[in-house]
């Protein structure tokens, strides 16, 4: 099937003539809904995903500067928060329970709302058509609900917050029996209806829009693109979909026998339970550690989809700006391999502690530790990348470097937690928080910030403010540091997460002023965030404008599109492609465009 | 455009592509619900009973509902619309009493006390109930493609020639008979 077929098959409104010589003009009309709303061009359903993931960003942002609020002034009333939150910070002191509601909504919303549907929903419905040669999706219409539906599931998030008893309260991983009984607490009512129900939302969202990934990349690629010639970012949306739409479901699964549990009275996850003020429940027979089997079958690959979009993005953006071919192309696309595959194997090392069979555990620590090869692999092929490179240091390539540096960083510390003796110390610690906000949070974020700087042109046909983009980089990258690497000596000492005050702990009242120190930085590094929102909004209206057709000289097909595409992003024909998106510095000539046939005289590489 | 995409061999259709991604998503779920079977199942406290008889009888519709399903796709290709109409009729009418006869196993079973939900019920029943019924659901959604394709088969405005509908439409309920036949050999001899 032809991609102008696929085209025109659904969307109506963006079709052009295809039967005719001249189909070049986009000679029909667009209306506001048609173009911005329920639009169907994939680069418009990325802006959407884009911005929508920036709305989360910046709330879940919010919410984890007001706990650190309390966890870096424990003592201290700000009565403004009573203003803002109400009965949730009476006498200017956050509750306990709004605390939680706090932790798992930020938890629950940077994973699964920014760092899922912001940074893949994003960049795969963006540069999948652009750089693979596509006039858009296989299905348009799929990819548009798929926006719609996580739109749909934002709403019900968002409602959440805003009931009496509270958002969703019990962790972000939802386990039962917090996330099953209704009368286990305020959270658990009404708040955690929600957070199925937008959850469920959710899946739908990422399966639809997963499904149409996979379909594009293997069936719409132009003439000459044979999958070794892709770039590294289409491999690794492509095995970022492969792993949403297996490991989904999934939780899918486990999340229906919870709404059996705690709607219809079955007994999957519950036993032997007695509630202060209800009494004993007639629940028996169940097991709450399913559910983590369950869960973690989805959780551990979750971590990988979040990553393999960042590890994508910043291999093409440091290969672009660095003026020489990504170096070890075959190695990265098996390394990106063995992580999906292993990504499926080691659910079990987030359940050390939960009784797990010893034996058991031993094979886990095995598989665990194995990633840290292809983990290496990439680590050494992105250096060796850099190394006598002529580098351009635009914001985009330095968030492409931050990314490294914080994923070798982070990366370090997931093989002491991979051991599962090390892990009867370290688990549920502040060491556990350090090691996953470094190398999945802080990092795929600079991924995603890499991406959008770099591909802000593309997107709006104009550039953002360089003198912001640089000093967002400077004091996110510090900050990130400054935020994250004093936990790790936390969490050596002990320190539990999830605490609401540690000030009443004799053995973490020396950590009052690390603490204190922690929440400022993070405070700073959020309002820098704004900057970035400003420059972002800013620069879409007002930026300079785009005025050549590849401005970074780069060699991937989206910038042979038009400085503004339209719906099927190239006119007239869709180029032809020669060779492989790596040609820099060949022969003597700086670039060469993937569009550029192989010259006789040319040497092998 | 034509140029570049007619030199090229026979792909497979993106939509048939899709859908076969898509199945292996719905695999996935079933597999995860299905080790979570067989995890519950060497824990303690679980219930041994047989299934509905009624079961049985509903594998062989669903069976005789795939047969006819091909016939149908078989007719649409030599354009025997009559035979066609006929035969999606008698496949949405099988998946409907496939439908009724798994309900009528789930009556069968409270009516032997053995719950489903509820305080009382154990999750060996539980399990049963919210597999199959999710099955059943995606049974559903197969008939609801098919009363789809019926409405347009019965529509004298649009005159369709593409066999793209039915062979999705076949592909799924293939899909859906193969995954109850796992589903029950599972119940009784492997889980």
């Amino acid at each position: 099937m032809s991609n102008e077929a696929v085209l025109h098959a659904h969307s109506d409104a963006a079709a052009h003539d295809a039967h005719g010589d001249h189909h070049h003009e986009h000679h029909h009309h667009e209306t506001f809904i048609s173009k911005y709303v329920f639009s169907q061009d994939h680069k418009m359903i990325a802006k959407q995903f884009l911005i929508t993931g920036m709305f989360w960003a910046v709330l879940g942002g919010l919410m984890s500067v007001l706990f650190r609020l309390q966890l870096g002034y424990p003592d201290a009333t700000f009565p403004w928060l009573e203003d803002i939150l109400g009965k949730w910070a009476k006498g200017g002191r956050i509750t306990p329970e709004a605390y939680y509601a706090l932790v798992t909504t930020h938890g629950t919303v940077l994973v699964f709302f920014v760092l899922t549907a912001g940074l893949s929903g994003t960049f795969a419905n963006f540069l999948i058509p652009l750089q693979i040669g596509a006039r858009d999706m296989a299905s348009p219409f799929m990819n548009m609900l798929s926006y719609w539906f996580f739109f749909a599931a934002s709403i019900v998030m968002i409602s959440s917050i805003f009931v009496e008893t509270g958002p969703f309260s019990g962790g972000w991983t939802a386990y039962p029996p917090l996330s099953a009984l209704g009368d286990a607490s305020p959270g658990s009512k009404t708040g955690m209806d929600l957070w199925m129900i937008s959850m469920a939302l959710f899946v739908v969202s990422s399966l639809l829009g997963g499904l149409n990934y996979i379909a594009t990349v293997l069936n719409m690629r132009t003439k000459g693109m044979s999958m070794t010639r892709l770039p590294l970012t289409i491999w690794a949306l492509f095995f970022t979909a492969v792993l949403g739409v297996l490991s989904f479901p999934v939780l899918f699964s486990g999340f229906i026998l919870l709404i059996f549990d705690r709607n219809f009275g079955t007994s999957f996850y519950l036993s032997d339970i007695f509630i202060s003020g209800v009494g004993a429940l007639p629940n028996e027979g169940g097991s709450a550690i399913l559910y983590q089997h369950l869960f973690w079958f989805l959780g551990h690959p979750e971590v990988y989809i979040i990553l393999l979009p960042a590890m994508g993005m910043v291999s093409e953006i440091l290969s672009v700006n660095s003026r020489k071919p990504i170096f070890g192309y075959m190695a990265m696309i098996g390394s990106m391999f063995a992580i999906a595959v292993l990504a499926f194997l080691v659910w079990a090392h987030h359940m050390f502690v939960t009784g797990l069979n010893p034996f058991l555990g031993s094979i886990f620590v095995l598989l665990t530790l194995l990633i840290a090869v292809p983990s290496a692999i990439k680590v050494f092929n992105w250096l060796t990348t850099l190394w006598r490179g002529n580098i351009r240091f635009t914001p985009g390539m330095m968030f492409a470097i931050g990314f490294v540096s914080l994923f070798i960083s982070g990366g370090l510390t997931g093989i002491w937690l991979g051991n599962s003796a090390l892990d009867i110390h370290l688990h549920d610690t502040y060491f556990v928080i350090a090691h996953f906000h470094i190398v999945m949070g802080v990092a795929s974020m600079f991924g995603m910030f890499a991406g959008i700087y770099h591909w802000f042109p593309k997107m709006y046909g104009r550039y953002l403010n360089n003198s912001m983009g640089y000093i967002h980089f400077w004091v996110t990258i510090a900050g990130a540091y400054l935020i994250f690497w004093p936990m790790h000596y936390e969490g050596l000492a002990g320190m539990p997460r999830r605490y609401y005050d540690y000030s009443i702990w004799e053995s973490f009242k020396q950590f009052a002023e690390l603490n204190r120190f922690i929440s400022t930085v993070a405070m700073i590094v959020f309002a820098v965030q704004l900057l970035f929102l400003f420059n972002f909004f800013y620069s879409i209206f007002k930026g300079r404008k785009v005025t050549v057709q590849n401005p970074w000289n780069a060699n991937t097909l989206e910038w042979t599109a038009p400085i503004r595409p339209g719906h099927g992003n190239w006119v007239g024909e869709i180029p032809e492609v020669h060779r492989w998106a790596y040609d820099y510095g060949k022969d003597g000539k700086e670039f060469i465009p993937q569009t550029t046939p192989v010259g006789a005289d040319e040497s092998h590489h | 455009m034509t140029t570049v995409q007619t030199n090229e061999p026979q792909r497979i259709h993106p939509y048939k592509f899709t859908l076969w991604v898509g199945l292996g998503s719905i695999v996935m779920m079933f597999a995860g619900l299905t080790s979570a079977y067989v995890v519950k199942k060497n824990q303690s406290s679980w219930l041994e009973f047989d299934l509905p008889q009624v079961f049985w009888y509903s594998t062989f519709v669903i069976l005789l509902s795939s047969v006819t399903i091909h016939l149908a796709a078989k007719a649409f290709k030599a354009r025997d619309m009559g035979r066609y109409r006929t035969l999606i009729t008698v496949t949405a009418a099988l998946g409907v009493a496939f439908l009724l006869m798994q309900t009528w196993g789930f009556f069968e079973l409270e009516a032997k006390n053995i719950a489903l939900v509820g305080p009382k019920s154990n999750s060996a029943a539980s399990f049963l109930f919210v597999i199959t019924g999710l099955h059943m659901l995606h049974v559903l959604g197969g008939v609801i493609a098919l009363l789809v394709i019926f409405a347009r088969a019965y529509s004298v405005k649009v005159k369709s020639y593409s066999n793209l509908p039915i062979q999705l439409a076949a592909t799924y309920w293939h899909f859906v008979d193969v995954l109850w036949i796992y589903l029950f050999i599972f119940y009784n001899w492997i889980g």
